[in-house]
Parts: structure tokens; C-alpha cells; sequence
């Protein structure tokens, strides 16, 4: 646990005055306040050591000791009553009018001096009723996974929840789910759970909105002659037709072969097959000879 | 028109400290919807999440309708660009390796 400088954390001197902390702090909490910096960890950080300097220093008798034994707080032994007086405080059932994000989460060094939760800022938010916090987790998939609408049971904070994945969800997408969130603040509503998803794909098969895209080899015989061969789609195998004389590169489509669409039972994207065609390697003396003489059907 | 859905607009001053010509302002300004039924305001319950927000920009922020309106119409465009960013993403793995 190490000593916060809390005027260093609102840039301000230590013969700041109370206009000066208001004006530091709210100019800080405009840049970082979470409302204003949605999913951004950092930003989040950088409030709660803002709203927490402005706990200290806003609060003229905190603000006292913290110049008086802020460096000593390993010795603060004299705190001690002042902490059991801020306990008594705090089973009043008082909240931080930041309590949305987890603004009463102080550091160490704070629970140390004063003893959790202070009061200072208890006047705008003390009786009014806050949507609980919203829980913010991810959850990772394979590519596979979400071929097809399933159910499963994700633990979030201690609870077991049943989410049903419906197929065809995207990486990167998100899904909230309301209720699920933290508790509410003074008995206001409860948050909401977003589950972000993240989708790894380990197949051969690429992906471009409902697309898929895959290669596929082609020996030169077929390329030329044609013929048929059986492919891998992302369900199962499926008979192709190769038409005589198929170019290297060339892109068939499988209509209604590619992924599921998000949300539209029984509507799938298209599989784009490309063509990659083999030329042999290790050619016997026979095989040279024979396309040495197909060579001299086509002149160049 | 029914009420399901809708939360008194009474309600919510009662419940977040805040005048009723907050709400008001907001609805004048289009970042939120008051909904009259049978002669009373309501407001829709989606909308609820964005209200706390706007009540924790004025209240804890000093930010005045006008500069919560800009706040909004720029997160609204971080999280267009954001989900932008995704999808580009995602195309882009169709090109690596």
C-alpha cells in the first residue's frame, strides 16, 4: 500500500483553494467521467483515483489530515477514532453519487486513513434510486459454435446464467442482457449484462458478413477435361461439377451454403468456392513427352 | 395507447431529485420522447439508461442541456465508428493469413 498524492492526481498545489479542487476536479472527471468514455478501463481508473483525491481534499477536515499525517498513515493510530466515527457514517447506508461505477471502490491508502466510504458528496445522491452498474463480460467462441442457435450457462459474479447464442452472431457484436447487471443503488433497478462476443475462427473457411469463402484444389486433368468432385462446406461435404476447361482462380458460388444470418432462422449467406488448379509435379519421361507434344498443338 | 412500457414522468422526478423542466428541456432539445397518454407524461423505459446518463452529465458535471446534446450526438457517433471498426476487422481477417 503506498502513499497517493491526491493533489498530484488533480493537478493542483497544496495551497490550492476549495474553488481551485472544485475547478480541478470537475475539469478532470469532464475528461474522464465514465458516461463520456464508454468500456475504457483507463479512463475508469483515472475517476476513481480523481473522485476519490476529491473525496479527501473537497472535505475540509479530511483534507486536514491527509496534509497533517498523509505521509505517515502507517503510523496514523490517532485516525483510528475518526475512522470508527466515518464507520458509523457509513451504516446510514450512505452511497457515492458515483456509486453507478464503482466510484465507492477506494484504494488501500484510503480505507487505511478513512476508513472506507466518506460522506462529502452524500447531498446529491444520499435517497436517489440508480439503475444498478452494468456488467460489461465476454465471452469466446469458435467459429463453429455459432453455426447453430444454442444454449449455455455462463457464470457471472457467482450467478449461473442460461443465454441462449443465436447463430450467426459476429465477433466483436454485443448482446445485453437486462436485469443481469449489478444491484441497484437505494433500491433503484437493477444493471444490465453485456456479453460481448469474441469468435475465433480455426476453420478454413473466411468469413465476410454471412459469407463464407473457402479454396479449393483442382488437379489439372479435371481442370481441363472436367468433371466432378465433393468439397467440404461448413455442414458436411457436397458433389461439385467442374466444367471443362475451368481457369485457375476460378470462383463458383454455393447459394445457401455460407453462414446463418443473425436472427433469420433458415436464411444463410452463400459459400464462394475458388479454384486453385495443380499443376503435376515429377513428371515421367512419358508424361514429358506427351506434353511436349500437346505443346506443339499450341504454338505461341 | 397502452401504459405498459412507460414510466410516469412524475415518477422519475420523484425518483432522481430533478425538476420536472429537466425533462422538459430534454424533450425540446430531441434526446428524449415524453409520451402523453390519458393527459399524462410518460417516458419509455429504454430510455431510462440514457436519462441516468444525462442526470449524471448535468448533476455530477455541470454539463448544461445544449453541451449534453453534443455529448450525445458524439458518443452516438464513437459507437457508430466503433462498430465500424469491428466489421472492418472482421473483413480484414479474409485477408490474412
Amino acid at each position: 500500500m503506498a502513499f497517493i498524492d491526491y493533489y498530484k492526481i488533480l493537478g493542483i498545489d497544496k495551497s490550492a483553494s476549495a474553488g481551485d479542487i472544485k475547478k480541478a476536479y470537475r475539469k478532470l472527471a469532464r475528461k474522464y467521467h465514465p458516461d463520456l468514455n464508454p468500456s475504457d478501463k483507463e479512463a475508469e481508473r483515472k475517476f476513481k483515483e480523481i473522485n476519490e483525491a476529491n473525496e479527501v481534499l473537497s472535505n475540509p477536515e479530511n483534507r486536514k489530515k491527509y496534509d497533517e499525517h498523509g505521509k505517515d498513515w502507517k503510523h496514523a493510530e490517532e485516525f483510528e477514532k475518526a475512522k470508527q466515527q466515518q464507520r458509523q457514517y457509513q451504516g446510514s447506508g450512505k452511497q457515492s453519487p458515483f456509486g453507478d461505477f464503482g466510484g465507492g471502490d477506494y484504494s488501500d491508502f484510503f480505507e487505511s486513513m478513512f476508513g472506507g466510504r466518506s460522506s462529502t458528496r452524500g447531498s446529491t445522491g444520499s435517497s436517489v434510486k440508480y439503475r444498478g452498474q452494468d456488467l460489461n463480460a465476454e465471452l469466446h467462441l469458435n467459429l463453429k459454435d455459432v453455426y447453430t442457435t444454442h444454449q449455455r450457462t455462463l457464470t457471472i459474479n457467482g450467478k449461473n446464467i442460461r443465454l441462449t447464442i443465436p447463430a450467426g452472431v459476429k465477433n466483436g457484436q454485443v448482446i445485453k442482457i437486462k436485469g443481469h447487471g449489478g444491484e441497484g443503488i437505494n433500491g433503484g433497478p437493477k444493471g444490465d449484462l453485456n456479453i460481448t462476443f469474441s469468435i475465433e475462427n480455426n476453420t478454413n473457411f473466411k468469413l465476410d458478413n454471412d459469407n463464407l469463402y473457402t479454396t479449393v484444389d483442382l488437379d489439372l486433368y479435371k481442370a481441363i477435361l472436367g468433371g466432378e468432385i465433393t468439397v467440404e462446406t461448413f455442414d458436411g461435404k457436397a458433389k461439385l461439377k467442374i466444367a471443362p476447361e475451368t481457369q485457375n482462380g476460378t470462383k463458383v458460388k454455393l447459394k445457401g451454403k455460407g453462414f446463418p444470418v443473425y436472427k433469420k432462422e433458415g436464411s444463410f449467406g452463400d459459400l464462394y468456392i475458388t479454384y486453385h488448379v495443380k499443376t503435376p509435379k515429377n513428371l515421367s519421361e512419358k508424361e514429358k513427352q506427351l506434353f511436349t507434344e500437346l505443346a506443339k498443338l499450341r504454338p505461341s | 395507447m397502452s401504459k405498459e412500457n412507460f414510466i410516469p414522468l412524475h415518477k422519475l422526478c420523484e425518483l432522481y431529485k430533478v425538476e420536472m423542466s429537466f425533462f422538459s428541456s430534454l424533450n425540446e432539445i430531441g434526446l428524449i420522447q415524453i409520451t402523453t397518454i390519458e393527459e399524462s407524461n410518460y417516458i419509455h423505459q429504454d430510455k431510462i439508461n440514457d436519462i441516468e446518463k444525462m442526470i449524471r452529465m448535468h448533476r455530477d458535471l455541470d454539463i448544461n442541456i445544449e453541451g449534453i446534446d453534443i455529448a450525445f450526438n458524439l458518443l452516438q457517433k464513437i459507437d457508430e465508428l466503433e462498430n465500424e471498426i469491428i466489421s472492418i476487422k472482421n473483413r480484414l481477417k479474409i485477408y490474412e493469413n
